[in-house]
C-alpha cells in the first residue's frame, strides 16, 4: 500500500529510463543523501567515522569494481587486493613525485594506471574461463604483492617498507595526512563514491553494460550476434580495475594514512569477493549492502562481548569471530544465494501489496 | 511478389561445395546451394543431417575444411562471426540462446549493439550523444516489440518466460539487427499450433515488409510447404534434393530418407 | 649484459658444475611436490564427485593435524589418536553434507565455492578454539636422519613421506577405477541427475567422498606437520594446490600428481637458482605464473577434459 507504483505511468522513453522510476524510491534516495552528506558529519563521532563509515566507503568502491567484473561480466577474479595495491602505490608515487598535483586528479590518474594494469592481467580471460581464470588472477595477486614488497622504488626506498600518505589540501581544507579530520575525509570519500557509483550505474544500463551481461550469460551467442569478446572483456577489466585502484588510493589516503603490502593481500581479495556475493552479484545496491555487512560484522563481533558484559581472552575472541564469520557466510549463502539485494527486492514486493498477503 | 518472382532475384548467398568434419565425423559433405534475395529458403532433413551445422558455417561459428561461401558478392573460404553480423546476417538458435539474466527489452537492445557507437565516457555520464543514441535505439526496439506483440513482457527477465515467448524474443533480437539475411533454426520447435501460426505470420511479415531473406530449418512439413519458396534437403551431411516444395515432396530419395530406408 | 648472463647463463652453469646439489634441489622439490599432490588430490576427489571446488581442503589438512596432535598431547596413544582423528574427519564429512551441501545442491558453482570459503573460516576458528593456536610438534617416531648416495644428500623422513604419498595416490587411483564405489563416484561427477536415476545415492556418495578427502587431508597434515610443525600456515597450502590443479586439470587424479611434482620442482629450482637475483621469495608467486603460462597454451590443463562449446 505504501509502495505502489499504481498511477505512476511513464509517457516517454526518457521517463521510463530514469534511474529511479518510482517516486517513492526517489524520495528515499534524496533523504538518504541528505542524511549522509549533512546529518552524519555532525552526529557521528570519531570512532564511527574512522572505524566504520570511512572503511565502508572505501570498500563500497572496491565492491562496485569487483561487482562489475564478476556480477555483470561474469569474469571471476581473486586479484582485487593487488589492484587496490596498484592504486595505492601509484597514488603514493604520484603524490611524492608531483607534490603540486591536486589530490583528486592524483586519484583519477592512479585509477587509470590501475586500469592499464588490469587490462594486462585481464588478457588471460580471452582464453580462460571460470575457476581457471580465478587462479590466473591469483597470479596477479601474488606477483604484484611480492613486487610491491621487494622493489624498493615503490616505497621510495623507505627502510620500513611502509608508504605514508603525505598531507594534501583541497580548497584550503586538509584532506589527507594527520591534520585532516575524520569528517572531512568522510565527506571526500562519500563524494567520490557517490560520483563513481552514479557513473557505474549509467555504464551498466548502457550498451557497454549490456555487452558485459551478454558475454556473461552466453558468450558464444554474444559473439555470433557481433559482440567482440576481446574488447568487451578487456574493457570490463580496465573499468573494474579503475574502481579498485581508486579504492586503494582511498584506503591509503582517506582511511589508514599509511599502508604496507599486508593491507592488500589475498584476504582483502576474499573480503571484497564476499561483499559482492553476499550483497548480490549484478546489483549496484548489492555492492553497498555487501560492503556494509562485511565491514560491520567484525566490528559487531568484536564489541558484542563488551556490550553483553562477557569477558574473553582476545585470542579466543578472535577465533570465535572467525568461526562466526564463516558460519554467517555459509548461512546467508544458503538463505539467499542471490544476496541481500535479492532479499531487498523481495521485501519491496511485499511492501507493494502489504497489508494483503498476495 | 509471388514465390516464383522471389526465387528469380539476385543470389544473396551461395554455398559452394562446403565440407565440414569434426575429428572423424563428417557433418557436411560437398553441399552446394544458393539463396536468392527476398526468398524464404527451407533446409530440411532427418535429425543429425547437418542442418544446424550448415547455419553455423554460414554464420562463421564453424569453419569448413573445404568449399567457399559467397555472400553479397564476396567469396571467402570461411566466414568470421563478427563479419557475418556486421554484414547483416542474424540468427536464432535451436536451443534458445537468449541472455537469461536480462529483460526482454535489454535482449532486443543487444541486437542493436552493432549500430551503437558512443564511447564509454559519454555512456558513464549518460548525457548528450549517449542519451540520444540510447533513446533512438530504444524507439527502434519498441517498434519490434510492437511488431511481435510482446509489449506485456518487455521488462520481464527472459529466463522466466515460457518457451514459446522466449522464441519470439529471440526472433526480436535477431530482427533488431535489421538483417539482410535471417537464419532461423527450428523457430517453431516445441510450439502448439496457435503459436506456430503466429510465428509463421511473423516470418511472412518480416519477409514481405522488410524484404528480409530468410533461411529456415524446420521439421514441421506443413509449415515448410506453406511458407517456403524453395527447399534444400540434407541427409547425413549430403544434399539430396533442391527445388520447390512440391518438387521436393515428390522426390523419392527424400521420402526414403525420412522413412529411414538405407541407401547404397 | 650482466643481467642477461645472470638470468640465462649462470644458473645453468651452476647446475652443470654442481650436479649433486642440483639433484638435491630437484629431489627436495619433488618431495614438496608430493605434498602438494596430496592436497590437490583431495580437491580433485571432491570436485570430481560433487562438482564442488572445496577451498577448505587446506584447512582440513590443518584441522586434521590439529586434532591428531591435540589428542596426542592429551596422552592418547598414537594409533588410537589416528583412528579418532579419522572418525572426526568422517563426522565432519557428515556435517558438511547435511548443513552445507544439501541446502545448496542446485546452486551455481561459485556459490558453493564461496560456501567452502566460509567453511574454511569456520574450521580455522573452530580448530584454533579447540586446540589453541601455538605451533605444535608432531612426533611420529619416524627417523629423520640424512644419508648420502653418490654425493646427493637425502633425508629418511622425506623419503618415507614420499613413499606414503605414492602409496596413497596409487590406492586412490585403483579405488576410482577398479571398484564399484569408484565407478559410482565417477558417474556422479559426470551427471548428478543421471546418477540418481540409476539409483546411486547422491547423499552417501558425497559423504564417502568428503570422508576420503578428509583422510587424504589427514595424511597430508601428518606428513607436513611432522616435518615443519602443525601451524596455521598449513592452511595456506590450499592456495598452492590451485596452480597444481590448473596444471593437472581439475578432474584428473594423474594430473594432480604430475602437476604437483612439476610445481614442486619448478618452484624449488626457481627459488634456488633465480631467487637471489630478485631478492628471493619467488616461491610466493612462481607456481601461479607457471600455471598461468600453461593455461594460455592449454586452457584445460595437462589432463583436463577439453571443453567443447556447442550452440
Amino acid at each position: 500500500m505504501l509502495y505502489r507504483e499504481a498511477g505512476q505511468f511513464k509517457t516517454s522513453y526518457v521517463a521510463d529510463q530514469a534511474m529511479f522510476p518510482i517516486v517513492q524510491d526517489r524520495w528515499f534516495l534524496a533523504v538518504l543523501l541528505v542524511v549522509a552528506f549533512v546529518v552524519v558529519p555532525f552526529v557521528a563521532d570519531e570512532y564511527w567515522l574512522q572505524a566504520v563509515l570511512i572503511p565502508f566507503l572505501v570498500f563500497c568502491m572496491a565492491a562496485i569494481g569487483l561487482n562489475l567484473l564478476i556480477g555483470y561480466a561474469g569474469q571471476l577474479s581473486l586479484g582485487t587486493g593487488a589492484f587496490m595495491a596498484v592504486g595505492a602505490y601509484s597514488t603514493y608515487k604520484l603524490m611524492t613525485g608531483f607534490p603540486d598535483l591536486n589530490i583528486i586528479v592524483v586519484f583519477v590518474i592512479a585509477g587509470f594506471i590501475t586500469a592499464a594494469v588490469g587490462l594486462v592481467f585481464g588478457i588471460p580471460s580471452l582464453r580462460i574461463k571460470g575457476f581457471y581464470l580465478a587462479v590466473a588472477t591469483l597470479a596477479a595477486q601474488f606477483f604484484l604483492s611480492w613486487m610491491f614488497n621487494k622493489v624498493p622504488w615503490f616505497y621510495n626506498f623507505n627502510p620500513s617498507g611502509t608508504i605514508i600518505s603525505p598531507p594534501r589540501e583541497v580548497f584550503g581544507i586538509m584532506v589527507t595526512g594527520p591534520e585532516a579530520t575524520a569528517e572531512v575525509r568522510y565527506l571526500v570519500a562519500l563524494t567520490l563514491v557517490a560520483v563513481f557509483a552514479l557513473a557505474a550505474k549509467n555504464i551498466v544500463r548502457s550498451r557497454i553494460g549490456r555487452s558485459w551481461m551478454a558475454i556473461r550469460d552466453m558468450d558464444i551467442a554474444a559473439e555470433i550476434i557481433g559482440f567482440r569478446p576481446m574488447q568487451t572483456k578487456l574493457t570490463v577489466f580496465a573499468v573494474s580495475s579503475f574502481y579498485c585502484g581508486v579504492a586503494g588510493a582511498m584506503l591509503l589516503c582517506l582511511y589508514l594514512g599509511s599502508a604496507e603490502t599486508e593491507a592488500f593481500d589475498i584476504n582483502v581479495s576474499f573480503q571484497v569477493l564476499f561483499m559482492v556475493i553476499i550483497g548480490g552479484l549484478g546489483s549496484m545496491l548489492g555492492s553497498f549492502l555487501g560492503a556494509a555487512f562485511i565491514t560491520l560484522v567484525p566490528i559487531l563481533l568484536t564489541n558484542t562481548p563488551h556490550l553483553v558484559g562477557v569477558d574473553m581472552a582476545t585470542d579466543t575472541q578472535k577465533h570465535l569471530e572467525v568461526m562466526i564469520f564463516g558460519s554467517l557466510i555459509v548461512y546467508f549463502l544458503i538463505v539467499e544465494p542471490r544476496g541481500f539485494a535479492r532479499l531487498w527486492q523481495i521485501a519491496k514486493e511485499k511492501l507493494r501489496i502489504w497489508p494483503f498477503p498476495h | 511478389m509471388t514465390g516464383d518472382e522471389r526465387s528469380n532475384g539476385n543470389v544473396l548467398l551461395d554455398v559452394n561445395n562446403v565440407s565440414l568434419s569434426f575429428g572423424g565425423v563428417k557433418a557436411l559433405e560437398n553441399v552446394s546451394f544458393d539463396v536468392r534475395e527476398r526468398e524464404i529458403r527451407a533446409i530440411i532433413g532427418p535429425n543429425g543431417a547437418g542442418k544446424s551445422s550448415m547455419l553455423n558455417v554460414i554464420n562463421g561459428f564453424y569453419h569448413p575444411q573445404d568449399g567457399e561461401i559467397t555472400y553479397k558478392g564476396k567469396t571467402r573460404k570461411q566466414m568470421r562471426t563478427h563479419e557475418a553480423a556486421a554484414q547483416g546476417i542474424a540468427r536464432t538458435f535451436q536451443n534458445i540462446a537468449l541472455f537469461k539474466g536480462m529483460t526482454t527489452l535489454d535482449n532486443i537492445m543487444t541486437g542493436r549493439n552493432l549500430k551503437m557507437r558512443v564511447n564509454l565516457f559519454l555512456q558513464a555520464l549518460h548525457i548528450g550523444p549517449a542519451r540520444r543514441e540510447e533513446l533512438e535505439h530504444r524507439a527502434f526496439a519498441e517498434r519490434i516489440i510492437d511488431f511481435l506483440e510482446i509489449q506485456a513482457i518487455r521488462k520481464t527477465p527472459v529466463g522466466r518466460l515460457p518457451y514459446g515467448l522466449q522464441k519470439r524474443v529471440e526472433l526480436g533480437r535477431a530482427l533488431a539487427a535489421e538483417p539482410d539475411l535471417l537464419l532461423l533454426d527450428e523457430p517453431m520447435a516445441g510450439m502448439n499450433s496457435e503459436e506456430k501460426e503466429d510465428m509463421c505470420r511473423f516470418i511472412l511479415d518480416v519477409n514481405s515488409e522488410f524484404g528480409t531473406t530468410i533461411v529456415l530449418i524446420e521439421h514441421d512439413m506443413g509449415v515448410v510447404m506453406d511458407i517456403s519458396d524453395r527447399v534444400v534437403v540434407l541427409d547425413y551431411g549430403c544434399k539430396i534434393a533442391d527445388g520447390s516444395p512440391d518438387e521436393v515432396r515428390a522426390n523419392r530419395q527424400v521420402i526414403d530418407a525420412y522413412l529411414g530406408i538405407a541407401h547404397d | 649484459m650482466e643481467l642477461l648472463n645472470a638470468v640465462f647463463v649462470a644458473p645453468f652453469a651452476d647446475m652443470w658444475e654442481f650436479p649433486a646439489f642440483f639433484v638435491e634441489v630437484v629431489i627436495s622439490g619433488l618431495l614438496t611436490g608430493v605434498m602438494y599432490s596430496l592436497v590437490a588430490l583431495g580437491f580433485v576427489l571432491i570436485f570430481k564427485a560433487s562438482g564442488v571446488f572445496n577451498f577448505s581442503q587446506g584447512v582440513m589438512v590443518l584441522f586434521a593435524a590439529l586434532t591428531l596432535v591435540g589428542l596426542m598431547e592429551k596422552g592418547v596413544p598414537i594409533w588410537i589418536a589416528l583412528i579418532l582423528t579419522m572418525l572426526v574427519m568422517i563426522a565432519l564429512a557428515f556435517a558438511v553434507e547435511r548443513v552445507m551441501l544439501r541446502p545448496l545442491v542446485n546452486q551455481d558453482p561459485i556459490i558453493l565455492f564461496m560456501a567452502t570459503i566460509g567453511l574454511t573460516f569456520f574450521l580455522e576458528g573452530f580448530g584454533e578454539t579447540l586446540w589453541g593456536s601455538n605451533v605444535k610438534r608432531l612426533d611420529l617416531g619416524i627417523p629423520n636422519d640424512s644419508f648420502e648416495i653418490h654425493g646427493v644428500l637425502l633425508n629418511e623422513f622425506d623419503l618415507f613421506a614420499a613413499a606414503i604419498g605414492a602409496v596413497l595416490v596409487l590406492g586412490l587411483a585403483i579405488f576410482f577405477h577398479k571398484t564399484p564405489v569408484g565407478r559410482a563416484l565417477r558417474a556422479v561427477a559426470d551427471d548428478h541427475q543421471a546418477a540418481m536415476s540409476v539409483g546411486i545415492p547422491l547423499k552417501t556418495i558425497w559423504i564417502i567422498v568428503w570422508s576420503v578427502a578428509g583422510m587424504v587431508a589427514m595424511v597430508a597434515g601428518i606428513m607436513w606437520g611432522a616435518k615443519s610443525g602443525v601451524q596455521f600456515s598449513l592452511s595456506l597450502i590450499a592456495l598452492k594446490a590451485l596452480p597444481v590443479l590448473i596444471l593437472g586439470g581439475f578432474t584428473s587424479v594423474p594430473g594432480a600428481i604430475i602437476g604437483g611434482l612439476i610445481i614442486g620442482v619448478g618452484e624449488k629450482v626457481a627459488e634456488i637458482y633465480w631467487g637471489p637475483l630478485v631478492g628471493g621469495a619467488i616461491e610466493n608467486w612462481f607456481a601461479y605464473v607457471l600455471a598461468l603460462a600453461f593455461l594460455l597454451f592449454r586452457p584445460q590443463g595437462l589432463f583436463g577434459e577439453k571443453i567443447i562449446e556447442r550452440v
